[in-house]
């Protein structure tokens, strides 16, 4: 946050970086997740065929297995019950599970950090009337909620980040709430209201930079989570709509062949387990990078 | 020692309380007036929890006042708005007492003292820079710090980034709140003479709280003792030490070490008895009356005037 102040020194984000780097996990993490995030823009690039395209002399065939719909002539991680090749699917499967992950919890932390500063900041009747709806959303059944929303709105990608976003800020709400009532205390903040600082300025400069650790590690929990709410949505029919694949309606469809072909459901798991375990590599990382404090 | 002249600061019937839940009610301070003239130091002791710390936030608005007011040049400072309110803001200040609580640990050193020169608008660009490395300068510390993240000082120098952040809007009236109780006692005179120091360069005013009081004596021109959120006695800094007049002050001043065996082992310490009563809902009259030495029937029903029994000095005592 060295806005302005930087004649040849390092700044924060700079130090950040330097912290990060040498931390083994995360860069394992970050490399993971620039590579996935990689793979689901140029998914058409490297897809062996059509995700879409069915060949149904060639159902349900294991890893390896001859194919004519697959440029290199191999179903690599075998097809699906249509023919399909799943590893073209779980590529472009990773377009739906990644924007979802993201798009969600973006809209997840504006709403929720701003909602949780201005309840912690101001306090009284503001605090009353946002912590309330957040108990209400908190006591609701999330699937319950989902379901609803996407009847309102009906199903596509663009209502589960909506559905998603609806109920996630809450959780964010309250955690950066928590945060802003015992940072607000602090005595820089109350230098910084002394000086004249504008309201904004202080909830801006002074007190979410010092959040942002707890912020960042309930993103990286809650991009895994909204991926499998994402899941279960497109397993009822109310999120991705097929023949569109996602790694979570892969795995509600392998669900039926499990005993017989095991190895369908295993790809999407690993993909959805590979991307979960890199975000949270990456977020306990970058909560320890971005604690000045935390020097080794 | 004491600065003739107009008053900077008037603080009349002052009270602040804090709901606490369940209908009561914490007197932090509780009807206090005194005023501090320009360029003097006005000391201001009391033990921990007597409303020192209340007092000197509501002076600089940190805290909106129950009762009473404060004036700043002849201004009620708590109904300050646009321009004046901006001016207010540059003119007082206020050091803190935890060096480790009162820097934004994301800042840097530079920019913690570069935000008041840029909300106030004082200066840009290059010059900002240098009034910055000027500004480090005036405090003991050189311009390679101001690079530097909060947590890289020692508390010392923490105290002075403190400092260098007050001075940077060119206050005329600073709060040091405790300035010096968290530091070593090695590093303490440092402060305490850097604070003097710039008191003459800048002719600022302070209001200088502490629970030290051989400290404050040593630093200021007036002494006002606090006790339960009311000021028991105000003089100066002599008079106080020469004649204190309230029993509490005579209790505050024996309990002081005097560098000298001698007169240490022959010096009588006034020991009070109980513990300071609670601030919510304290007791009727004198609220220093339970712990008194001299205590009259009078003194438990009735809250002692605070008046001037010698030239310059106050007193609030059934005794006088």
């Amino acid at each position: 946050m060295a806005q302005g102040w930087n004649p040849g020194g390092t700044s924060f984000w700079k130090d950040v970086w330097l912290r990060l780097e040498k931390n083994k996990p995360a860069m394992f993490g970050l490399v993971v997740v620039i590579i996935f995030s990689a793979v689901a823009i140029i998914a058409p690039l490297l897809s062996p065929a059509d995700p879409l395209k069915t060949d149904l002399s060639n159902r349900l065939k294991p890893p390896g297995s001859p194919s004519e719909i697959c440029s290199n002539g191999v179903y690599i991680l075998g097809s699906d019950e249509f023919g399909r090749d799943i590893l073209s699917r779980i590529l472009f499967g990773a377009r739906v599970s990644l924007s979802v992950g993201i798009i969600s919890q973006v809209l997840v932390t504006a709403i929720g950090v701003t909602m949780g500063a201005l309840a912690g900041y101001y306090g009284g009747k503001v605090d009353m009337i946002i912590m309330r709806i957040a108990d209400i959303l908190f006591a609701f059944p999330d699937l319950l909620f989902y379901i609803g929303v996407m009847f309102a709105l009906g199903p596509s990608i663009y209502n589960v980040f909506i559905a998603l976003a609806l109920i996630g800020w809450a959780g964010m709400a309250r955690l950066v709430r928590s945060q802003v009532l015992y940072l607000r205390e602090m005595e820089y903040v109350e230098a910084a209201r002394a000086q004249g600082l504008s309201d904004a300025r202080i909830i801006l400069r002074h007190i979410l930079p010092n959040c942002m650790g707890p912020i960042i590690v309930s993103v990286t929990m809650g991009i895994p989570g909204a991926i499998l709410a994402e899941a279960s949505l497109s397993f009822l029919g109310l999120g991705v709509q097929p023949p569109t694949p996602s790694w979570g309606n892969m795995i509600y469809a392998a669900r039926s062949y499990m005993l017989t072909n095991p190895w369908y459901s295993v790809w999407p798991g690993i993909a959805i387990m590979i991307t979960v375990f890199s975000f949270n590599l990456l977020g306990d990382g970058l909560r320890d990078a971005l604690d000045p404090r935390l020097k080794r | 020692m004491t600065v003739a002249g107009i008053p900077l600061i008037e603080v009349n019937n002052l009270k602040k309380y804090f709901n606490v839940g369940r209908g009561a009610v914490l007197k932090a301070v509780d009807n206090v007036s005194l005023h501090i003239m320009e360029g003097e130091t006005l000391g201001l002791v009391g033990e921990s929890g007597c409303g020192k710390t209340t007092m000197g936030r509501t002076i600089i608005r940190l805290y909106e006042p129950t009762s009473g007011q404060v004036l700043f040049e002849g201004k009620n400072v708590h109904k300050l708005d646009g321009q004046q309110l901006r001016e207010f803001n540059r003119k007082a200040q206020m050091i803190f007492q935890d060096p480790y609580a009162s820097l934004n640990p994301r800042m840097t050193v530079g920019d913690i003292i570069g935000e008041g020169i840029d909300i106030h608008g004082i200066y840009k660009n290059k010059e900002r820079t240098d009034r910055i490395y000027e500004l480090l300068g005036v405090v003991g510390l050189n311009k390679e710090h101001a690079n530097r993240f909060p947590h890289e000082f020692s508390g010392g120098q923490r105290q002075r980034i403190g400092i260098a952040r007050a001075l940077a809007v060119e206050p005329k009236f600073i709060v040091c709140d405790e300035p010096i109780s968290a530091l070593d006692v090695s590093i303490q005179a440092q402060v305490i003479n850097l604070l003097m120091e710039l008191q003459q360069k800048l002719k600022l005013t302070y209001l200088f709280i502490a629970h030290d009081l051989s400290m404050v004596k040593y630093v200021s021109d007036r002494i006002a003792v606090m006790y339960l959120g009311v000021v028991v006695e105000l003089a100066t800094s002599e008079d106080l030490h020469n004649r204190p007049l309230h029993p509490y002050t005579q209790a505050l001043l024996s309990a002081i070490p005097v560098p000298d065996p001698e007169t240490e082992r022959k010096k009588k310490r006034i020991l009070l008895e109980g513990d300071v009563p609670s601030p919510i809902n304290p007791p009727e009259g004198c609220r220093f009356a339970k712990r008194c030495r001299y205590a009259k029937p009078v003194c438990t029903e009735q809250q002692p005037e605070f008046k001037e029994v010698e030239k310059n000095h106050f007193v609030a005592c059934h005794l006088y």
